[in-house]
């Protein structure tokens, strides 16, 4: 009986071990099969040139430099607002006030609600709205009120404050209460205090969040269908109501409407593997730093 | 004397000038921070609000509502968007979105348990150190990249395994939206799982239950909220999810109950159509009304996930 019981355990330990190890593999097969098909093309001309002969030659440059560009904007605004949300949520706000339930139930949301809305929001919101409002105000023939740089980087920026937010939150709640205490005992002021003593101690945490939501920025295709990504421009964006190519996006055309799939190939490969080069790579420093952080927490506490 | 005294008054007229411009820009900047802390409510309110008033004339317009109306959603079986009479009907992308997200639950649920469950009950510390970023890093995959996959490698490979009619189809799109969603389930559960008391394990030890035990009875039934709240979440990403259905599950919209046709799901409906639409027209205040569909469903999915982990919460911290 004993034994029958220990068998029937294990197995099902087992099992858990088994779904653990067809998660690696899932991983493991992508980014292999990734690896595999697209290392042979990564160059230096494939990553400094521009697409040629209808995407069957030449490289991706304008594609990266735009999806660079997006996220820098999309950062710029995301950063401050994400920080500045965390910081009254933890170190001004009632704990259990109408207004931080309110403000946690957005940030909560926002982190749920599909990317796609939030691409039928950047068309109907920043383009239509606020871009043909300006172009009326300001008599312009269409300038704003179209999909560009501006509009997409801000829809995406809206999509990532949660990751902001959240990271953000996080390593403030890691600051040592005493530090806290110590600096206001000393007569700093609650914003000194904060700017000198919490803000520093948290860079970390802030850090994580601001790469996170780079890579994912990086990586999201559906916000920023219509609201600015082009799939080839013969030029390189200089303006933010310029529109722009992006590696996520320059992957979903090649991949469904490319005439000659087999011609596409080997780009499209190299396009996807430089996508996950790029937003793993940030993942990883992301997860090393937080896990850093998370230690020191553990220590001080 | 009246020198010194002079020196002192002005000091302190300093202080005080020093003091009220410090306070000032203290009084600033709190403002500035508490006015931006309003910006995450404001977004959700204005995506609320530019989504529905484009979806609205669905409801209200006389003009639109001849061609698109509550009723016409559900009085045919075809979505037939772009023709001399256009036809919206809803009902095979709403079937067609669930039979995706049921084939990626099916998938996801026990795999991402499962692999929670090793993690936070059996494995060993320095192995437990590694799954966590593993999975963290499935989830940092852009979902083009999944979508991508599916399209070019998974789709080829199932069919030569199910010789199905038709390569794209919902099983297809299934299983790569599963690998969208385990890192979602995974790190919910595994959260929940770790945060059940130790002395509760301890207790379930000393009385006798070995491991296995302990891991299933009490550990996963005390942690179940959790597990569920990320499998609502899992669910809402699910529905969702866009780039991967559009690029895996072959787009057309068929009504059947067979998992390997190709269907069109509402989220890739609108990314596939919005860019041809014009602005406007019925057909574009259908994807909106789509799009308010999808905006309400994930936000009660999402409220309804935090209220279960909030209460979890609540409930290990009174035991604990």
């Amino acid at each position: 009986m004993r034994f029958r019981i220990n068998l029937f355990g294990s197995f099902f330990t087992g099992l858990t071990l088994f779904a653990t190890l067809i998660i690696f593999a899932i991983l493991f097969v992508i980014i292999g099969n990734v690896v595999l098909h697209g290392h042979k093309i990564i160059s230096w001309e494939f990553i400094t040139q521009a697409p040629r002969e209808g995407m069957t030659a030449g490289g991706i440059f304008p594609a990266i430099f735009g999806t660079v560009a997006l996220v820098i904007l999309m950062i710029i605004a995301v950063l401050p607002v994400g920080v500045m949300t965390a910081i009254y949520l933890h170190e001004y706000a009632k704990p259990e006030s109408v207004l931080t339930r309110t403000i946690r139930f957005a940030v909560n949301n926002l982190a749920g609600v599909p990317s796609i809305v939030f691409g039928l929001f950047g068309l109907g919101f920043f383009i239509q709205f606020i871009g043909a409002g300006m172009d009326k105000f300001f008599g312009l023939e269409v300038v704003w009120g179209q999909p560009c740089l501006l509009w997409a980087a801000l829809t995406l920026a809206l999509l990532n404050l949660p990751v902001v937010v959240v990271a953000a939150e996080e390593s403030l709640r890691a600051v040592p209460k005493e530090t806290r205490e110590a600096s206001l005992a000393l007569g700093a002021t609650k914003w000194q205090t904060i700017r000198r003593i919490i803000l520093p101690q948290a860079l970390p945490g802030v850090l994580t969040g601001a790469i996170l939501s780079i890579s994912r920025g990086a990586g999201e295709v559906a916000p920023i269908m219509f609201t600015g990504a082009a799939y080839f421009l013969p030029y390189l964006p200089h303006k933010p109501t310029d529109q722009f190519m992006e590696l996520g996006y320059h992957v979903y055309v090649m991949a469904t409407q490319s005439p000659d799939v087999e011609a596409t190939k080997p780009i499209l490969y190299g396009t996807v593997l430089v996508l996950l080069i790029l937003t793993l790579l940030l993942n990883f420093i992301a997860i090393f730093i937080r896990s850093k952080v998370r230690r020191q927490m553990r220590q001080t506490i | 004397m009246e020198n010194s005294k002079t020196i002192e008054k002005k000091q302190q007229a300093e202080s005080i000038i020093f003091k009220r411009r410090f306070r000032l820009s203290e009084f600033i900047i709190e403002k500035i921070i508490f006015l931006s802390s309003f910006l995450a409510i404001l977004g959700v309110v204005l995506i609320f609000f530019f989504i529905f008033k484009e979806a609205l004339p669905v409801l209200t317009s006389p003009e639109v509502k001849k061609e698109a109306s509550l009723k016409l959603f559900f009085s045919t079986v075809i979505w037939q968007p772009v023709s001399d009479f256009p036809r919206y009907g809803l009902i095979p992308l709403i079937v067609g979105t669930f039979k995706v997200v049921i084939v990626a639950l099916f998938f996801s649920i026990p795999l991402s348990v499962g692999a929670a469950i090793y993690t936070s009950e059996f494995a060993p510390v320095r192995l437990k150190e590694f799954i966590k970023p593993i999975v963290e890093i499935l989830a940092g995959i852009p979902s083009v990249v999944l979508g991508f996959f599916a399209l070019m490698v998974m789709a080829s490979f199932f069919h030569s395994i199910f010789h199905s009619t038709m390569r794209l189809n919902a099983f297809n799109a299934g299983v790569a939206l599963s690998f969208a969603i385990i890192p979602v389930i995974y790190s919910l559960a595994e959260d929940s799982l770790n945060s059940v008391p130790r002395s509760l394990k301890e207790a379930s030890l000393a009385l006798g239950a070995n491991r296995w035990q302990t891991a299933f009875r009490v550990s996963l039934s005390v942690a179940m909220p959790g597990v569920l709240a990320g499998i609502i979440l899992g669910l809402g990403r699910a529905v969702g999810e866009t780039m991967i259905v559009l690029m895996a599950s072959g787009n057309a919209s068929m009504l059947s109950a067979n998992i390997f046709d190709s269907v069109r799901t509402m989220s890739a409906t609108i990314a596939a159509e919005l860019g041809e639409v014009v602005q406007g027209s019925a057909h574009y205040n259908v994807l909106f009304f789509i799009g308010a569909s999808l905006f309400v469903f994930t936000l009660i999915i999402n409220s309804l996930a935090h209220l279960v982990v909030r209460r979890l919460q609540r409930k290990l911290a009174g035991k604990v």
